[in-house]
């Protein structure tokens, strides 16, 4: 049963049932890249040696020219795809984002930000879910990395359908574009009416006690916590906020506003994400107490996704006890 | 132009004017100041952009903005950046620094006009001591694997870097073979010639099925005596160092600009 979400937000009903399907957020992706080369024979496909696991094959089978098996060189894959835009094309480069922009950041910083390169960076395998492969491959750093970019655009979608968007979206638009995706199968919740717009956030639960603003699979963990506290009475206006850059700055000031409190929630590095750029914002214009919920300096580790996320402090039990703590500490 | 900033690389400027002069004059075709984004235009990408003064000086002189505008190089608000600025000047093709990067680039450009069944030559300079870079040898692969035989390397084999000579700091040589092993064809040449710049050019266009790499021997900081082939040279202007071979940091500007407009005293009209 889902209860007082949004309907402009479009959810499925069985948003919060335990058997809603499960689809990985990369699947979205390839799914999108099919549909966006389709449409539009600009668009070429790099991949560093990963295009089964990034999803990228499902465009290498459909369109064999467009697609660019670079090796194992992310470097010279990301500026290869600045020569590929600068002569008019929209290249995709998908990795893993342990390597874009892990391996390749100074090359996005020159040849693709400041050169204003249109050239749209995929980084898969985003996130502490990424489980059993270890610390090595679960990028928490990667949204601090693209943010600082001066002309980068930051997307973090929320679900596979979410993340077909996205692919269209990023191309869209002129410029670079950085988007993160994971590797588990996560809630498939959003359906294609949900709105997705660069620069805006999306209410998907409304509430006034606490704004839980999140970035990835966890808005779903998000909005169960939601769920379990309005029986402790206390309401929460659950957003998503996959536009980390440029941030919807009207939507987050009018929670902080309403509701007074805020918890971020991202599998990334607590410095440097998403919540730090809602903190960002917010300690100029509306400052409230916040409260991150992500990595807390740390690197992760193997372990099944589920089990990471519990032991991280990631899961719906960190976001209700979040939700609890900063109850206490809002301005009255 | 560097004596006005200050600041600025000399060596290699100096020893890449004859290779500029070749390409923006005769090698290069349909790249026109008033058609600078014309699609059939040659690509050159210059991946060394701490030679940016020579290239500008040459896009001036070709047309692409006003020649008076050179000596705002360095300057706050100017146009003209420290290294090679994109969109600032019309006929930058790349933004070049961090080096390793612009035969990266030049690859996307080649692979791309292989895509649209374009005509159209990529061109990139690199400096040699880039080939220091891994990120260079990745270019350097990938273009030999899909034999991009749009695209034409010329190395400026000037044997100098910022703190010394090439092969004291690392050794690039056999460079030749390191290059052909990779897939390239490659052509020697005197990089003060420019008879054998325009040829190898030529002949480069002609090779069908491989890339192919110029190795340009120059010498660095070609035209100044005190600057010829001494790498304290590479990363200052004149008035900046004194050498046992220079003259007096104060006397250093006119004397580089003397022997520079006058061929070193072959022409006595300096007013040319």
């Amino acid at each position: 049963m889902l209860r007082m979400t949004n309907r402009s937000a479009h959810l499925k009903r069985t948003t919060l049932n335990k058997d809603i399907e499960l689809v990985a957020t990369r699947d979205g992706f390839g799914i999108g890249l099919v549909e966006l080369g389709e449409k539009n024979n600009q668009v070429v496909v790099l991949c560093g040696d990963l295009a089964d696991s990034t999803r990228a094959a499902k465009f290498r089978e459909k369109f064999p020219r467009r697609f660019i098996e670079m090796g194992i060189q992310e470097q010279n894959m990301a500026n290869v795809a600045v020569g590929l835009a600068l002569a008019g094309k929209i290249p995709f480069v998908s990795t893993y984002a342990v390597f874009t922009p892990g391996r390749n950041w100074d090359q996005i910083r020159i040849s693709g930000a400041y050169n204003k390169a249109n050239v749209k960076y995929a980084g898969a395998h985003a996130g502490i879910s990424v489980g059993p492969d270890g610390a090595t491959h679960q990028a928490l750093e990667d949204i601090a990395l693209m943010r600082v970019l001066p002309c980068m655009t930051v997307l973090v979608p929320c679900d596979a359908e979410e993340t077909r968007k996205v692919v269209h979206v990023a191309a869209s638009v002129q410029g670079p574009v950085y988007f993160r995706f994971g590797r588990t199968a996560t809630p498939a919740f959003t359906t294609t009416d949900t709105p997705f717009n660069i620069g805006k956030a999306q209410v998907f639960r409304d509430g006034s006690d606490v704004a839980i603003i999140g970035a990835g699979p966890i808005v779903h963990t998000a909005l169960a916590a939601a769920d379990r506290l309005i029986e402790q009475d206390i309401s929460c206006r659950v957003i998503n906020n996959p536009s980390v850059k440029p941030l919807d700055e009207e939507t987050i000031e009018r929670a902080a506003r309403e509701c007074g409190a805020v918890v971020t929630c991202e599998e990334h590095q607590c410095a440097g994400g998403m919540g730090s750029a809602v903190a960002e914002f917010l300690a100029q214009t509306f400052p409230v107490p916040q409260i991150f919920i992500g990595m807390r300096d740390s690197f992760g580790e193997s372990g099944q996704p589920e089990e990471l996320l519990k032991k991280y402090r990631m899961d719906t039990d960190a976001i209700v006890a979040a939700v609890r703590q900063i109850v206490k500490k809002k301005r009255r | 132009m560097l004596l006005a900033s200050g600041s600025g690389h000399s060596a290699g400027p100096l020893d890449l004017a004859d290779i500029a002069a070749s390409l923006y004059f005769n090698v290069l075709e349909h790249v026109d100041p008033k058609k600078p984004h014309n699609q059939m235009r040659d690509r050159l990408y210059v991946s060394c952009g701490h030679t940016a003064p020579v290239w500008y000086a040459a896009l001036a002189r070709a047309g692409f903005f006003p020649v008076e505008e050179l000596k705002t190089l360095r300057k706050l608000g100017s146009r003209l950046q420290g290294h090679l600025d994109r969109g600032t000047v019309p006929g930058v093709e790349s933004t070049a620094a961090s080096l390793g990067q612009g035969l990266s680039i030049a690859c996307g450009s080649a692979f791309a006009a292989r895509l649209d069944g374009a005509r159209y030559h990529t061109y990139c300079v690199m400096s040699d001591g880039e080939q220091d870079e891994g990120s260079t040898w990745e270019a350097v692969m990938f273009a030999g694997h899909y034999r991009l035989q749009q695209l034409t390397a010329i190395i400026d084999r000037n044997n100098i870097q910022i703190e010394g000579m090439t092969e004291d700091i690392m050794q690039l040589e056999p460079l030749r073979e390191r290059y052909e092993a990779f897939g390239w064809h490659v052509l020697e040449i005197d990089g003060h010639n420019f008879e054998h710049i325009i040829d190898a050019c030529r002949e480069a266009k002609a090779i069908v099925e491989r890339p192919v790499c110029i190795i340009a021997h120059t010498i660095a900081g070609k035209g100044v005596d005190f600057m010829e082939g001494d790498y304290r040279w590479h990363g200052n202007p004149p008035g900046t160092v004194e050498t046992e071979r220079s003259p007096v940091k104060d006397a250093q500007g006119d004397a580089a600009l003397k022997q520079l407009r006058t061929l070193a005293g072959k022409i006595e009209n300096m007013d040319l």
